[in-house]
């Protein structure tokens, strides 16, 4: 035994979730739990209530609604990567999510875990930023812009569950990520997209919080090359450090890894 | 405590535990299952990769009761009627293994990528076998077993 005692429910829809979740503001959602099991191994977490959501068909499937591809929350890194959908229409994200952890957590880890927990280091919301996703909750619409808050924080509630998030189809899009050789989080990646609204660019793991970078988007959107960007230097104040690279480095990886998703958006 | 009932390697089984189980302690403890072995406890070196639902998962990274109803096959459930499967053939023909701690999870792993056809060549191989951690450094006979069964196996 090495997590603290908890109580654990499977929830029968989407609705007895959100009741479980509204009756129990300490509970946690467990959908893969490739981020939260390990954490509650360590004991750094102690839900009372594990509401299992996993099995929901309310939070599954792909589907396209005109210009966008909506994908369903409990969707895993491996059904993302397997899709023939995203692969035709946004290669980029199935190119993305198979290179999220390894293949045994990509076969549990789910897309809305990731997104809801908003690691400072995880690959999807770069993605969900880059490319101006709309996150579609128990309740609302969240644009990008507004849902990723800081660091493990995002704007959704205490009893509010992410169903889905809708992606739009860009024109071309990469995403280049410079993995850490251990854990295979990224120590900087940068997603990159051009889509009918213009270009935008997403970096992860360099700060606190995955962030755009609009000095880059402008020249991209003036002249989209690896060039265009290559005198952009973001400022090392407030950027992640810690043993595995300074601020100084990670400033210098976001141009590098911002230049190789132009170039690849490209090919 | 709560009741948990699923099929294990063939058979189904069921066990009165802590909601706080995790599968691998289920299939070591409450079965006696213990070919699935625990290397780490932080998610990391594969050693517990069993299927569930014919994928692998790290059976340390699932409670028992995520895998109520549910198929789970263990390196117990490998062989057919005394007969080695071909990736334990394989590993046993290459020397794929120097202390055989890990060689549960890599021969689980090894499964899984050659039934989805991502055994193609040995960095294929090497990429799939991220997630699982040999403490013996015994790669490069691990890639050839996994290369020389994925052949065998017409993936």
């Amino acid at each position: 035994m090495i997590t603290y005692p908890f109580s654990y429910q499977r929830a029968a829809s989407l609705a007895d979730a959100e009741a479980l979740l509204g009756a129990n503001p300490d509970a946690k959602l467990l959908a893969g739990g490739q981020t939260l099991i390990p954490t509650m191994k360590q004991r750094l977490a102690n839900p009372p209530l594990l509401i299992d959501i996993s099995g929901l068909a309310e939070l599954s499937g792909v589907r396209r609604e005109g210009e966008r591809l909506v994908l369903g929350a409990a969707l895993t890194h491996a059904q993302v990567a397997q899709s023939t959908e995203v692969r035709t229409l946004i290669p980029a994200l199935a190119e993305l999510a198979s290179h999220i952890g390894d293949p045994a957590v990509r076969h549990l880890g789910t897309l809305g875990g990731s997104v809801a927990n908003n690691d400072p280091a995880a690959d999807y919301p770069a993605a969900v930023l880059g490319l101006n996703a709309t996150l579609i909750t128990t309740r609302r619409e969240i644009p990008a812009d507004k849902f990723f808050t800081g660091m493990f924080e995002t704007a959704l509630e205490s009893d509010e569950i992410l169903r889905a998030i809708a992606f739009p189809i860009p024109r071309r899009a990469a995403y280049a990520k410079f993995a850490n050789p251990a854990s295979r989080y990224a120590m900087v990646g940068v997603f990159v997209a051009q889509t009918t609204q213009g270009v935008r660019v997403a970096v992860t793991g360099a700060a606190p919080c995955v962030r755009r970078i609009t000095d880059m988007e402008k020249a991209l959107e003036a002249s989209f090359d690896s060039e265009s960007i290559a005198h952009i230097q973001i400022a090392a104040d407030g950027l992640n450090e810690d043993l595995h690279g300074s601020a100084q480095y990670r400033a210098h990886l976001v141009t590098v890894m911002a230049k190789r998703a132009v170039t690849a958006a490209l090919a | 405590m709560t009741t948990v009932t699923m099929t294990v390697n063939g058979k189904t089984v069921s066990g009165e535990i802590e909601e706080r189980t995790l599968l691998v302690h289920f299939l070591r403890e409450t079965l006696k299952l213990t070919g699935t072995h625990i290397g780490c406890d932080t998610s990391q070196c594969g050693a517990c990769v069993v299927h569930v639902d014919d994928k692998a998962v790290k059976s340390c990274t699932m409670f028992a009761v995520q895998a109520q109803g549910r198929k789970v096959t263990t390196i117990e459930g490998l062989a057919e009627q005394g007969a080695l499967h071909p990736v334990q053939s394989a590993f046993r023909e290459h020397h794929g293994l120097q202390c055989g701690f890990c060689t549960p999870g890599m021969i689980m792993t090894a499964v899984d990528m050659i039934s989805r056809g991502a055994a193609t060549d040995r960095a294929s191989i090497r990429r799939e076998l991220e997630g699982n951690i040999c403490r013996c450094t015994g790669y490069h006979n691990i890639v050839s077993a996994i290369e020389a069964a994925a052949k065998e196996m017409g993936a």
